[in-house]
């Protein structure tokens, strides 16, 4: 995962999110979320390959509304597993249909080529609309919108804790990182390098529970009781009402497309 | 091992939702007030480790460590693993949004039946014993994740199927990597701080 956050992506969580928004900045965090969540449910029942491009078009639209960067968000869209990618090359093989072109004996069916690019239509853009709408919002501003969304109050602390300590914990694995490559650690195929991660996770895990307890200390010394106290409340605006209406609408009409055009 | 949106049908998303709801909601049954900051720093913890490569042979791999998220853990892996598959998804564009719970279900299911089953063995005894014990229940965990994996696809549609059974073989070698990784993690954690297990995972001790 690391290729694709780059080597100058200091911060994984710590960004200007603020900024990046753009248009989309202004609305709601509720609505945003909401948002995402009808358009990728939507989009998972389409099938026509129209209205699949359509929806990878509304996603860009949004995208381009965002002040994300556009190649680097683009990139991590594309990005996906491995595993994935093997299933999806092997699909024209897989599935049954009208012979497409025959490979080393195999035949490559059109059925399975759209089934492909139908998959391939809806993971780009159910992700490219969830970078955009949520991925935009400040990681803090998630946690106080899912909880205001009715999401258990636990899993909130949990989700609040995990973005608060993953930049400080990957500072520490760099470090740790870091002090074995001074000691001439050069990762290869063997049994050294395998024992010598082995103990650098063994050791993350010890310094993150150790400096748990010390945080544990310094929430009871203030009196930590499980409530969250939100920093802003949210309100509704026009703007939202508009997101709102207009979104709606363009999930209708891709329904509308998809069931004309199959 | 993320699936992405569109792959899966939708009895098997659904399923999928239905049983990472019913999993978390037991996870968090597990975490009280007074453990939230050891669960939340572990689950950073196997963010970070996410985003660590391991060399094999020409290429490298990025470790999952569920096995090893399970045995620390326990029930509480399943919401802590679940948040850091949300982060991915939201924040990195990996994975998807409708397939979040088939998803962690695949993941923290097999971390927390690795918890359940090897997380005494690998907590008592002599340190050597516990990292074996741990190292076989990281390698059973990834294992397990792959097969589920695979089935969520083969159940989705046949033409899925040669491609799973391909995945699956091919992610022998990172099952072995995975367990060996784990049991020197144990075995580290094991010598510098033995009441990490009791720390982490109130129920075992």
């Amino acid at each position: 995962m690391t290729h694709v956050l780059g080597q100058n992506a200091d911060h994984l969580t710590r960004t200007r999110f603020g900024r990046l928004a753009g248009a989309v900045g202004a609305l709601d965090p509720r609505v945003r979320i909401l948002g995402a969540v009808a358009f990728g449910m939507t989009v998972v029942s389409l099938n026509g390959l129209l209205a699949l491009g359509l929806a990878l078009a509304v996603a860009l639209g949004l995208l381009g509304l965002s002040h994300l960067p556009l190649r680097a968000t683009l990139l991590r869209m594309a990005m996906v597993d491995g595993f994935i990618i093997v299933m999806l090359v092997f699909l024209p093989f897989t599935m049954p249909g009208d012979v497409m072109f025959t490979l080393w004996g195999y035949p490559a069916s059109w059925q399975g080529l759209w089934r492909a690019v139908q998959i391939a239509l809806t993971a780009n853009a159910v992700v490219l609309v969830l970078m955009t709408l949520v991925g935009t919002l400040e990681p803090v501003t998630l946690g106080h919108a899912l909880h205001k969304l009715r999401v258990p109050e636990t899993l909130v602390h949990l989700l609040m804790f995990t973005i608060r300590y993953i930049e400080v914990l990957r500072e520490e694995y760099l470090r740790l990182r870091a002090a074995m490559k001074v000691r001439g650690f050069r990762p290869g195929t063997n049994w050294h390098t395998y024992r010598s991660i082995g103990y650098l996770v063994g050791m993350m895990l010890v310094r993150a529970i150790e400096r748990s307890e010390r945080i544990l200390g310094a929430m009871k010394c203030r009196g930590f009781s499980g409530r969250i106290y939100l920093l802003q409340e949210f309100a509704l605006t026009r703007a939202d009402a508009v997101f709102a209406s207009l979104g709606l609408g363009a999930l209708a009409a891709l329904i509308w497309v998809d069931l004309l055009w199959r | 091992m993320h699936i992405v949106d569109g792959a899966l049908s939708n009895p098997v998303v659904i399923a999928g939702a239905v049983a990472a709801a019913g999993g978390i909601a037991m996870g968090l049954r597990h975490l009280t007030l007074e453990r939230i900051p050891a669960a939340g720093m572990l689950s950073a913890s196997f963010f970070v480790a996410s985003l660590i490569h391991v060399p094999i042979g020409p290429s490298s791999v990025h470790l999952i460590m569920n096995g090893l998220a399970g045995l620390v853990l326990g029930w509480a892996a399943f919401p802590a693993l679940f948040v850091g598959l949300l982060l991915q998804a939201v924040f990195f564009g990996f994975g998807g949004l409708t397939v979040l719970g088939i998803n962690a279900v695949n993941i923290a299911f097999p971390a927390v039946l690795a918890g359940l089953i090897f997380g005494r063995l690998a907590s008592r005894g002599t340190p050597l014993a516990g990292a074996i014990w741990g190292g076989i229940g990281g390698g059973f965990a990834i294992a397990l994740t792959t097969a589920m994996v695979a089935a969520s696809l083969a159940l989705s549609g046949d033409e899925f199927l040669p491609a799973a059974q391909l995945v699956f073989v091919a992610h022998i070698p990172i099952m072995v990597i995975e367990g060996v990784l784990s049991g020197f993690a144990i075995l580290l954690v094991r010598k510098v701080k033995p009441d990490l297990f009791y720390a982490a995972n109130g129920a075992t001790a």
